[in-house]
């Protein structure tokens, strides 16, 4: 069982302002039933103009439902603009903190009360803005997301980030992005404690190597492999990645595409824009 | 805490007395080594060899197919590593996307080093593509390890066909019977399986004991390797009171099994009907005709089960879910996926398995809270309208 303090447990054995209320000032819905939880918060004013009412429905686990119960304690009694500063760590306190792997139920909370709030200013029932980009496509989680979660909360690995807003738990394929993001926050935080951080150095040819057979070994491969399909890495020469077909792949008449569009892209994104990848005896 | 409902015996189970009985005097006064040139451990071996008669009487094998191991994941890593490593990287390993991770672990292992791995589609109730099985044995034969029923939705495999499919191209047939053996009645004298992994904490034996059988003939790589132990064929001084134990557990389940038909399976059967009829939203995982009698799979639409859980824990009865939150990763059961189950009803999947401990009071008082604990969760769930 997870280590849930007496908090957690209580409010959700107990939960508290749960339901709707009629004509609400604002409403804010995140989550879904296909990622295995939702929260709909609404809340209404008071003639003194900060939040008279709040009530929850939450679709969720255990830890789920205490953080919606108790953000709602939270912002009753303050003003939209006060209630809009909460984070997801001040309401994983008030539960007495949560699980590492839990800590996405709190940021759950604060989006909801944030969806909650620009309906309120705006009558907008969406947040997200039609461009923003989509770094974990199993959990729609956009890149600018995940840079504010690993900010607000000091966040250095991409495990960290998954237990956060749950990016990158599922087929894993975004990984690697998220590190990047990963990395570039935590290069902000030195540069901001120290100098000017120095450009990023040239890979050295045992780098570059090992960069690539890491990447095919943990993206290219699993994604082939879902479809029955492999890849062997031959041999690197230069920028000359050489690679053989294996399985369902081998002979497969989509085989050409797969080379250029996802392990030669896949490679050129991630280790060197100059990559070429040809299939053995095919050059 | 009101009193345990143990509802969760595909999990592990209580040990049995009569077995915790067999075990106590290995524990106390014959602690010698089976292997010693003196009577005083060489005794021991005795009791050693009555245990492997006993496993082998419940799935009729001969003693001597009888291969003793710490657990069903060590039974399953041993077959598959054991036969992969003897039929070289040509040989294809062909398994189902449902089985246990003890199972998918090991054969995605292989994957990476060069072995062709075919994962079988299941349909909607859980059972595996025959037809697909055939296709995959005609580019190539193998290794084929399919389980005898599986763990999360007590669907029972077709395994005399599969065996018969496979043996039909000459291919070798492991199946991880973890969950099988002591609930169904089992004949690798009939059915022609090449090895068959058991677990003794699913039938009523502690924890940290199992059995791989091996047909005679069978060729296999030992994997545990060191001493003369188990003919050779894996190494490290025999865990007697363990291997005691399960022997006990094994002749139990022999005289039990015709009762797990007729008591438990009725139990399951008033336990099912009872909660699809008091709870709204309620579907069943799994293939009710061809099904354990101990197992029952339930989804509770648009509720999430690890809540159900804690609330159930909170009454005294133990249950396990496959959403994903229980599971401690952000996916829900890859059993529950692979059977197509719809998104409303994937996170709110809860499973009761019983055992023959089990009585109509405990089914009495799981009926009695379970609709209480799905209606209270409803009402906070946004996606219920009523």
């Amino acid at each position: 069982m997870w280590d849930y303090t007496d908090k957690v447990l209580d409010h959700f054995r107990n939960p508290r302002n749960v339901g709707k209320i009629e004509h609400p000032d604002g409403v804010g819905t995140v989550g879904a039933l296909a990622c295995g939880d939702a929260l709909t918060l609404m809340f209404k004013l008071g003639p003194d103009g900060r939040i008279a009412e709040v009530k929850f429905q939450t679709f969720g686990c255990a830890s789920a439902i205490a953080s919606s119960s108790v953000l709602t304690e939270m912002v009753i009694g303050k003003t939209v603009e006060e209630a809009g500063t909460i984070t997801n760590k001040q309401i994983a306190e008030a539960l007495g903190g949560l699980p590492d792997q839990k800590m996405h139920c709190s940021v759950m909370g604060r989006e909801a009360l944030e969806a909650a709030i620009h309906n309120y200013r705006t009558g907008e029932t969406a947040m997200r803005h039609l461009d923003e980009r989509i770094v974990c496509t199993c959990f729609g989680v956009s890149e600018n997301e995940i840079l504010r979660i690993t900010r607000e909360n000091g966040l250095s690995s991409v495990d960290e980030v998954t237990n956060f807003c749950k990016a990158g738990g599922g087929c894993g394929l975004c990984r690697n992005e998220i590190q990047k993001l990963v990395d570039g926050v935590v290069a902000e935080r030195t540069q901001t404690k120290t100098a000017p951080a120095e450009a990023p150095r040239k890979l050295t040819n045992l780098q570059k190597i090992k960069l690539i057979e890491e990447i095919i070994t943990r993206e290219i491969r699993p994604a082939l492999q879902r479809d029955h399909g492999d890849v062997e890495l031959v041999d690197i020469s230069g920028d000359r990645v050489t690679i053989a077909f294996r399985g369902m792949c081998a002979g497969c008449h989509a085989s050409e595409t797969t080379r250029h569009s996802l392990i030669e892209a896949k490679l050129r994104e991630c280790v060197s824009p100059d990559i070429t990848v040809v299939e053995e005896g095919k050059s | 805490m009101s009193r345990l409902v143990y509802l969760d015996n595909n999990a592990t189970t209580c040990v049995a007395p009569e077995v915790r009985d067999a075990m106590l005097p290995f524990l106390t006064d014959l602690w010698g080594n089976p292997s010693s040139m003196h009577a005083f451990g060489g005794r021991v071996m005795r009791h050693v060899e009555e245990a492997r008669e006993k496993v082998a009487a419940l799935i009729h094998a001969d003693p001597s197919e009888i291969i003793f191991t710490s657990c069903g994941t060590e039974s399953n890593n041993a077959a598959i590593y054991g036969v992969a490593e003897i039929l070289g990287p040509q040989a294809r390993l062909i398994t189902s996307r449902v089985e246990h991770p003890a199972v998918l672990g090991p054969c995605r292992h292989f994957r990476e080093h060069g072995h062709t791995v075919i994962e079988l589609p299941v349909d909607g109730v859980g059972q595996v593509d025959l037809a697909a099985l055939r296709e995959a044995l005609f580019g190539g034969h193998g290794l084929v390890s399919l389980m005898w029923a599986n763990n999360e939705t007590g669907t029972i495999f077709p395994i005399d066909e599969i065996a018969a499919l496979v043996k039909s191209v000459g291919g070798v047939f492991h199946t991880d019977a973890v969950q099988a053996v002591g609930k169904v009645p089992l004949d690798v004298s009939r059915t022609p399986v090449d090895l068959l992994s058991l677990s003794g904490h699913k039938l009523h034996a502690p924890k940290g004991i199992g059995a791989l059988y091996v047909r005679r003939g069978t060729r296999l790589k030992t994997y545990m390797i060191g001493g003369h132990q188990e003919n050779g064929r894996r190494g490290g001084t025999e865990n007697v009171p363990y291997i005691v134990g399960l022997g006990k557990a094994a002749e139990l389940a022999a005289a039990s099994l015709a009762g797990e038909a007729a008591h438990v399976a009725p139990l399951r059967d008033r336990l099912e009907a009872g909660l699809l009829a008091t709870c709204p939203d309620a579907r069943i995982n799994g293939d009710t005709r061809h099904r354990l009698p101990n197992t029952l799979n339930i989804s509770f639409e648009f509720i999430e089960g690890e809540a159900i859980l804690y609330h159930l824990s909170d009454l005294g009865i133990c249950a396990s879910s496959g959403s994903a939150c229980s599971s401690g990763s952000l996916e829900p059961s890859h059993v529950i996926r692979a059977m197509g189950v719809p998104f409303t009803a994937v996170h709110g999947s809860i499973r009761f398995s019983l055992s023959r401990y089990t009585t109509a009071a405990d089914i009495d008082t799981v009926l009695d809270h379970v609709p209480r604990v799905v209606a209270k969760l409803r009402a906070l769930s946004p996606f219920v309208t009523t």
